[in-house]
């Protein structure tokens, strides 16, 4: 009798034993946050991705880590890292994220690098409930999406934000008297070039701009010689080149190889990047293009001395979508840290609600949008400072005409 | 006009001097070179390295980087693909090999160059000035391409033609059996015509570097490009190497002046498909009997 009560008692015990350790082992296992992404690190978007992403990806883990880690509840928990090469294929991004998700469980995805990418795997970051602050995507159906999947988060806009923006500047440039209204567009005959063309041609034409050229060319063009020398026999007020990295470069080279001068000099992607100001120097003085950031600001200086410090060889950031992709790793770890614990359903729900505190100021998103981009900037002496929209704070006065050619 | 023919010519060079060294390799021999744009890249890489480190003027580095990619192409040869032919019992069967040994090599070169440079672009500025030519204004650094592209084609279709290991490649090209009946040492011969298209590619990769912007993973561009001029002008003639190159850039260039540069991309192909209509080995190609 009295031994099948304290087998009884003992059996009681272990099962609130086993009970208590089933209590315990998740906060137990909880001693990482396990964040994983893919990255183009080879193929066509590897260029973009170790400008744009990875040294931001790397330096904000070690941050964070060197501080502890995230802030969970009242302890802080370090971030552990699981990362795969994308090869910048759609199919390979779609196949590491599954992996991550469903094989590695990670708690939280960064996105990869890319507009074609980020589409490509919305739909599986929404189907598995994780966050999608997607920071290196321009997309028309930002709006769209958003509304489509509440798990997403478009900080970089739409092409017919980036387009409208420039016409605005133009405009306002012409009321003042300080262009013509000539223009010249070229564009990439690939998804920026073609986007953005397609929102700056109704708007040019809106505002009476007279587009004296228009063209595109093909993807991977090496010699843009034509195209400067016929822009410049027709003498335009303002040139416009919806351009990818290299042929930006090539396009710049070329115009001050033919000393094609014209007031508003305006080139696509790269033209933020570091390495335009380290190849062009001076001559980068006054040239316009896709982006920039408020130069002046004290956390955007302070960002980029730590950028500069963290990354290998001191490696600048591009003055576009680095400090928006830097500043969406700042929101996402407040979101967490608000939360307190791997709930990603919270944490959505306190991206799409809260206020951040980030290097690119207050962010408060509106239907998962932010509501204030840099879609203008300008080479003013060595750094690229965003002038439109002008109602921006900390937006430049631009350097309208743009100052002659150098010889290097 | 004269603009368009001169972006045409000298555009047309650069294809021609990127495409030189694989109408070599795949000419002679007869190995298809998948990694080609990686070491066009790779020399591209060391170039930058000397100007940027050492303030090497590239065109001095042309003196350490070609050696270095003759080096190199001879140690690959001998190493990676000459089991590969001792092994082939046909010319087919080693073409077949050395596509799979040479994409297997693209990454590992691809690697190496990501490892040590990371995946951003490179560019940096070197003799971009204007210089005047029959009142057009053009580049220095394209024209000096041009010019070498132009020197080095030639030069090598003498030296072809007009020397005994020149004739002794020919010959291993046009028939590797027969070439072995009058005493010519047929794997030499291929391992040096492989190595020489190894100096060229390299020269090439050093020229390009001084106006395009590249980066570790835009190998495949060259490679294509080459293939294009190469199968166009017919394998393993550098003169149909250079009359291909100039046409399929004076055809771009043309078409991007008169009627859009849309469509610089739609011509070369119409203009290679063309060419192969009529002509299936190439311009200068003979039919394989």
């Amino acid at each position: 009798m009295g031994s099948s009560v304290t087998r009884f008692a003992a059996g009681l015990l272990a099962v609130t034993g086993a009970a208590l350790l089933a209590a315990d082992g998740p906060a137990l296992a909880q001693s990482s946050v396990k964040i994983g992404y893919a990255l183009s690190r080879t193929g066509p978007n590897a260029g973009g991705a170790a400008v744009t992403t990875l040294p931001n990806y790397e330096m904000w883990v070690k941050e964070v880590n060197a501080a502890g880690g995230l802030k969970l509840g009242d302890k802080r928990v370090p971030i552990e890292v699981v990362q795969y090469d994308d090869r910048s294929s759609a199919e390979e991004a779609a196949r590491s994220l599954e992996r991550l998700i469903t094989q590695d469980k990670v708690d939280f995805i960064l996105p990869p690098w890319g507009t074609g990418l980020n589409l490509a795997v919305g739909p599986i970051l929404n189907k598995a409930g994780y966050p999608h602050l997607a920071s290196t995507a321009v997309t028309d159906r930002a709006p769209e999406l958003a509304k489509r999947w509440p798990n997403s988060f478009w900080l970089l806009g739409t092409s017919a934000g980036a387009a409208n923006t420039l016409v605005d500047l133009l405009v306002k440039l012409r009321t003042e008297g300080k262009i013509g209204d000539t223009v010249a567009m070229v564009s990439v005959a690939d998804g920026f070039g073609i986007d953005l063309s397609g929102a700056a041609r109704p708007a040019l034409a809106k505002a009476n701009f007279k587009l004296a050229y228009d063209k595109t060319y093909p993807v991977g063009t090496q010699d843009l010689s034509p195209i400067v020398n016929e822009v410049k026999a027709l003498n335009p007020d303002v040139f416009i080149a919806f351009s990818y990295p290299p042929d930006t470069l090539g396009i710049t080279e070329q115009a001050r190889i033919a000393s094609f001068n014209p007031k508003i000099f305006y080139t696509g992607v790269g033209t933020a990047f570091p390495l335009f100001k380290q190849k062009f120097g001076a001559n980068a003085q006054g040239v316009m293009g896709i982006g920039g950031w408020s130069g002046d600001s004290a956390p955007i200086k302070d960002y980029l001395a730590r950028h500069k410090a963290a990354s290998a060889n001191g490696a600048e950031p591009d003055r576009w979508a680095s400090a928006v992709t830097y500043a969406s790793l700042q929101m996402l770890q407040q979101a967490i840290e608000r939360v307190g614990k791997i709930d990603r359903e919270a944490v959505i729900k306190d991206l799409q609600t809260g206020t951040f505190d980030t290097i690119i100021g207050k962010v408060k998103f509106e239907n998962n949008l932010p509501t204030k981009y840099w879609w203008v900037g300008q080479w003013q002496d060595g750094e690229f400072y965003g002038v439109g929209p002008a109602t921006n704070e900390g937006a430049r006065t631009p350097v309208v005409p743009k100052p002659a050619w150098k010889a290097p | 006009m004269t603009n368009a023919i001169f972006t045409g010519l000298m555009l047309g060079g650069m294809y021609a001097l990127i495409a030189m060294g694989l109408t070599l390799q795949y000419g002679v021999a007869r190995i298809m070179n998948l990694s080609y744009g990686e070491f066009l890249v790779a020399a591209a890489f060391a170039s930058y390295w000397l100007f940027t480190g050492w303030a090497l003027n590239p065109l001095l580095g042309l003196a350490l980087v070609i050696p270095a990619g003759f080096g190199v192409s001879l140690l690959l040869y001998r190493v990676l693909l000459t089991p590969l032919v001792r092994r082939a019992r046909t010319r087919g069967a080693l073409e077949v090999d050395s596509i799979l040994a040479t994409f297997g090599m693209m990454f590992i070169v691809q690697g190496i160059m990501l490892s040590m440079f990371g995946g951003a672009y490179f560019s940096y500025s070197f003799l971009a000035i204007p210089v005047s030519l029959f009142g057009e204004i053009l580049a220095l650094n394209r024209l000096i391409a041009f010019g070498l592209a132009v020197a080095v084609g030639l030069a090598l279709y003498l030296a072809l033609t007009r020397t005994r290991l020149g004739t002794s490649i020919r010959a291993v090209a046009v028939d590797p059996m027969a070439a072995q009946l009058v005493a010519i040492d047929v794997l030499r011969t291929s391992a040096f015509a492989f190595a020489l298209g190894g100096a060229l590619v390299a020269a090439a990769g050093v020229l390009i570097s001084m106006f395009l912007t590249f980066s570790a993973s835009s190998g495949v561009i060259f490679t294509m490009k080459a293939l294009i001029v190469v199968v166009m002008g017919g394998v393993g003639n550098l003169l149909g190497c250079l009359v291909a190159g100039l046409a399929l850039g004076l055809s771009e260039s043309l078409v991007a002046t008169f009627v859009d540069p849309g469509l610089t991309l739609a011509v070369n192909f119409a203009l290679f498909l063309g060419v192969l209509l009529v002509k299936p080995a190439g311009l200068f190609g003979r039919a394989q009997r």
